[in-house]
Order: structure tokens, then C-alpha cells, then sequence
């Protein structure tokens, strides 16, 4: 048992010394802005516009749901207007970036992951090598900038969304009036609330790229391996997302 | 000139490359033969850094590949175009676009890259295919394209990793063909690295034989055939045993 403790440590360490070392390849890859910079508005509208729809269709039906639990929860005890309320500060603070950065990492991460771990096992990568590319400028730091800069663009829209088919359901279903509404939304608005829940998409936006490209590059095995490399993109970025949402909790709410 | 020096590579337990020296000089095509799994491509990477020896080094041109920094490491594959077992083309690119991309890496302008291309694609016989998807073409097409990419750059020296495996005995002549119109053509030193006797024969100025990670016998294409070594006789011969 001690055995076995002793060699899941030494892998935990060499993983980390892994991500550490891609880290420091990042870092020297964004120096070339020559070859990032062309390839960065290519990424931010594959990133960006390209995952709108999906994440715009999440955030319409949370709204909804909000707003119909919220009511459900405050009948008889609490005003009405206070839908507003909770549709904003969940849309804000938690649902818009979590929901968002959760399906992205379905959409954008296993996308990387599978796009990569491809070039590698078919020695594309190594093809881009000998063309004298470093494939960190080429591959890994216009996909992560481009996230990095997009999530919260998508999560702002997002939010709005959110926000916009809460009121409507509101109007429809809940015989609340859109003065109504709006008060409860600015009651305890804070424009904390706005920026915390953008930093945290960038956040999320930069480890899910983060993920997808660091496992996507270092595929082995054929199809098999590029499939568990998106399997994998997917779980780690899903527990990222939730690892740095508490984070982000602890150290900014 | 290229040098491998006393070589070593392993892959966890396994040593494929046990000091494997030999000398490539210059303007010759050498060819490295041996048995599946017994280091060629991986020789071949170590001379452009895609690897990195456990000991010993490459050295290409007096530069000791393995302590080069990276800027300077990548000078030196701007000297040196590497054709890839399965051609390795970007799948999500045309033709043209990439023979341009090692082009535009060079800093050439576009009039001299389109220049380039179109001198390159009528060398492998595939003008006119420059818009298609690697995808849309044959495997023979593909290593075409792969051999067209690297001699695109006008190289010092071309690596060819299996070049005609794979294919159809018609095809792998007109590889061969290729290999030998472009050293004609251009004047680089070549390195190719097979399991296909007829393919070294052809393109070969000198043959190697790597055989449990060292270099077994070198010599000309008549040396070789001459060999009285038991087992470089009975892999040109291609016997059982």
C-alpha cells in the first residue's frame, strides 16, 4: 500500500512538473507574436462566434427555470420583485459562467483535444516542427488567448439572456410587472457582480484551452488515444471549472 | 555533412539506439536500411531535434544538434526538409496552402512563394492539384505533396522517412524517380531511411544497415550487394533465416 502511495505521488509530481514545463513553453510561445498574432482573430471567432448558439440556448432556458423556481420558492413568504433579484445574481454570479464554461468545455476543450491529439499521432505536429514553427506560438497560444479574451464575451451574452428570459417569463407566467421586475434586478446589484462573474469566465476560458491543448499534444496511440484525450479535456476542465469557481468564491465574494 | 556520434535513445526499457555512429557527406543520398522498429526514423528525428539522444548527438554542418538553443535550432531546419512516413500534410489545408506555410515562415513574398509552389508541384508531377484536400488525393499524391513541401524550401539536406512504404511497386518507382530528379535537380544531401531493397538500390549512393541499435556495414550499393556479413545478406535477400 505504502507502494502504491509512493507511486501515484512521484506521478502526481511528474504531472505537475509536466504542466509546469508547458506553462514555461507557453510563455517563451507568446513571444512570437509574428505567428500568434495572424492566427489569433481565427481562433477568437471559432472560440467565440462559432459556440454563441450553444451557449445563449443554455442561458435562455436557465432564465426560465429561474425564474419559475424562484417564484415556486418565495410564494406567500417573500415579495414577488425578488425573481428579479435572483434571476440577476445567479445569472451574474454563478449560472451564467458556470453553465456556460461547463458546455464550452464539452464544445471548445474536446474540440482542441481531438484537433490536436489528430496533428499529433498523425506527426503533423512534428511536421510543423521541421517548418521551423514552435507549435506553442502556432497551436496552443492563439487558442488559449483566444478563450481567454472570448468566454467572457460569450458569458456576457449569456447573462443578458438569462436575465432577458427570466423577465419574459415573469411577464407570462408569473403576473409580475416589468417595474417589478426591474427592481428586484437592481436591488442588491453591485457592479462587482458583473466583473466577478467576467473574471471568472476568463478564467475558465484560459484552463479549458489550457487543457485541451495540453492533452491534445501529448496523444499517443492512434484513434483510441485521440479519443481518450477528449474524454479526458472533458473531465479535467469540468473539475477545473468547479475547483476554481470555489476558488474564485473564497478569495473574491 | 551530417554525424551521428556514438548515438543512444531508449524508450523506457527499451534501447533502440545503442551508439549508432555514421557519416553522411555531402551532395550523397545515404540510405539507412533494418528491420521494422529498429530506430531508422528515430535517427532521423534526432537530426532535425524532434528528439532529444540520451547520449551522444548529431552534428549537422559543425552544430551539435542537441545543445542548440531554440532560435538556433531553428535555423537549422530551415536548411533541411523532412518528407514523413504518412506525408504528415495539415489535413485542414489545400495543397498550395501547405507548400506556403514552411514558404511563409522564410519571410518570402508572395510572388516568389507562389513562384516556388508551382516549381515544386511540376517537379512531382501534380501541377493543377494545388487547391485540393490532402484528403481528396491518393497515398501516392500525398507523399508527392510531403516531397514537394520539403523541396519547396530548396534544402541543404532532405530526410525521407520511409518514403515508398506502402505503396504500389509503379508507385514507389515514380517516388524514386522523384528522390533522384530532386537531387538532380536541386544538389542536396539526402538521407533516406527504408526497408525496401529495390527503393535503396535505386536512390542509394551508399548504404547503411542499422541492426540492434549500432551500425552494422556501410558501403556502396555494390559493396552491400556483395556482402558476405551473414546478416546484412540475409536482409537484402530478404530470407527467413
Amino acid at each position: 500500500m505504502i507502494e502504491a502511495i509512493g507511486r501515484r505521488s512521484i506521478s502526481a509530481i511528474e504531472e505537475l512538473g509536466r504542466v509546469g514545463h508547458f506553462l514555461m513553453d507557453m510563455g517563451r510561445g507568446v513571444r512570437d507574436v509574428s505567428t500568434w498574432g495572424r492566427l489569433l482573430v481565427v481562433q477568437m471567432r471559432r472560440i467565440g462566434v462559432d459556440s454563441l448558439p450553444v451557449a445563449l440556448f443554455i442561458a435562455a432556458f436557465t432564465g426560465v427555470v429561474l425564474a419559475l423556481q424562484a417564484s415556486y420558492t418565495f410564494t406567500g413568504a417573500v415579495p414577488l420583485y425578488f425573481v428579479g433579484t435572483l434571476v440577476g445574481k445567479t445569472m451574474m454570479l454563478e449560472l451564467g459562467p458556470v453553465l456556460t464554461g461547463l458546455a464550452l468545455a464539452g464544445r471548445v476543450g474536446a474540440s482542441m483535444a481531438a484537433e490536436l491529439g489528430t496533428m499529433k499521432v498523425t506527426e503533423q505536429v512534428d511536421a510543423l516542427e521541421t517548418l521551423a514553427y514552435d507549435p506553442q506560438s502556432y497551436l496552443v497560444v492563439p487558442r488559449v488567448l483566444a478563450a481567454t479574451l472570448m468566454f467572457p464575451v460569450i458569458v456576457a451574452f449569456s447573462i443578458a439572456i438569462g436575465v432577458v428570459t427570466g423577465w419574459l417569463t415573469s411577464l407570462a407566467l408569473l403576473d409580475l410587472s416589468t417595474p417589478d421586475f426591474i427592481k428586484g434586478l437592481k436591488l442588491f446589484y453591485v457592479f462587482k457582480d458583473v466583473w466577478f462573474g467576467l473574471l471568472k469566465s476568463a478564467s475558465f476560458g484560459f484552463t479549458i484551452s489550457l487543457v485541451g491543448c495540453g492533452v491534445g499534444l501529448s496523444t499517443r496511440g492512434g484513434a483510441e488515444g485521440v479519443g481518450r484525450a477528449t474524454t479526458r479535456s472533458v473531465v479535467f476542465s469540468a473539475i477545473l471549472i468547479l475547483v476554481l469557481d470555489a476558488f474564485w468564491a473564497v478569495v473574491l465574494l | 555533412m551530417i554525424e551521428f556520434q556514438e548515438l543512444h535513445k531508449a524508450f523506457g526499457d527499451k534501447r533502440v539506439l545503442q551508439g549508432m555512429s555514421l557519416k553522411v557527406r555531402d551532395g550523397e543520398t545515404m540510405v539507412i536500411l533494418g528491420y521494422s522498429g529498429t530506430g531508422k526514423s528515430v535517427a532521423l528525428k534526432h537530426i532535425v531535434g524532434l528528439l532529444h539522444p540520451d547520449a551522444g548527438d548529431v552534428i549537422v554542418d559543425g552544430q551539435a544538434v542537441s545543445t542548440l538553443d531554440r532560435d538556433r535550432l531553428t535555423q537549422l531546419r530551415q536548411g533541411i526538409g523532412y518528407v514523413f512516413q504518412f506525408a504528415a500534410l495539415f489535413d485542414s489545408m489545400s495543397v498550395t496552402e501547405n507548400l506556403a506555410l514552411g514558404l511563409r515562415r522564410r519571410g518570402l513574398d508572395d510572388e516568389e512563394i507562389e513562384e516556388r509552389i508551382s516549381e515544386a508541384l511540376a517537379l512531382v508531377d501534380l501541377s493543377g492539384t494545388g487547391e485540393r484536400l490532402p484528403a481528396e488525393l491518393s497515398g501516392g499524391m500525398r507523399k508527392r505533396v510531403g516531397i514537394a513541401r520539403a523541396i519547396a524550401l530548396r534544402p541543404r539536406y532532405i530526410l525521407y522517412d520511409e518514403p515508398t512504404t506502402g505503396l504500389d511497386p509503379v508507385t514507389s518507382a515514380v517516388i524514386d524517380q522523384l528522390m533522384i530528379r530532386t537531387r538532380e535537380h536541386l544538389g542536396v544531401t539526402g538521407v533516406v531511411v527504408t526497408h525496401d531493397m529495390r527503393s535503396a538500390y535505386s536512390v542509394g549512393d551508399r548504404i547503411a544497415m542499422l541492426y540492434e541499435g549500432r551500425i552494422r556495414q556501410v558501403g556502396t550499393v555494390a559493396e552491400i550487394q556483395e556482402t558476405q556479413d551473414p546478416v546484412v545478406r540475409q536482409f537484402i535477400e530478404g530470407r527467413a533465416e
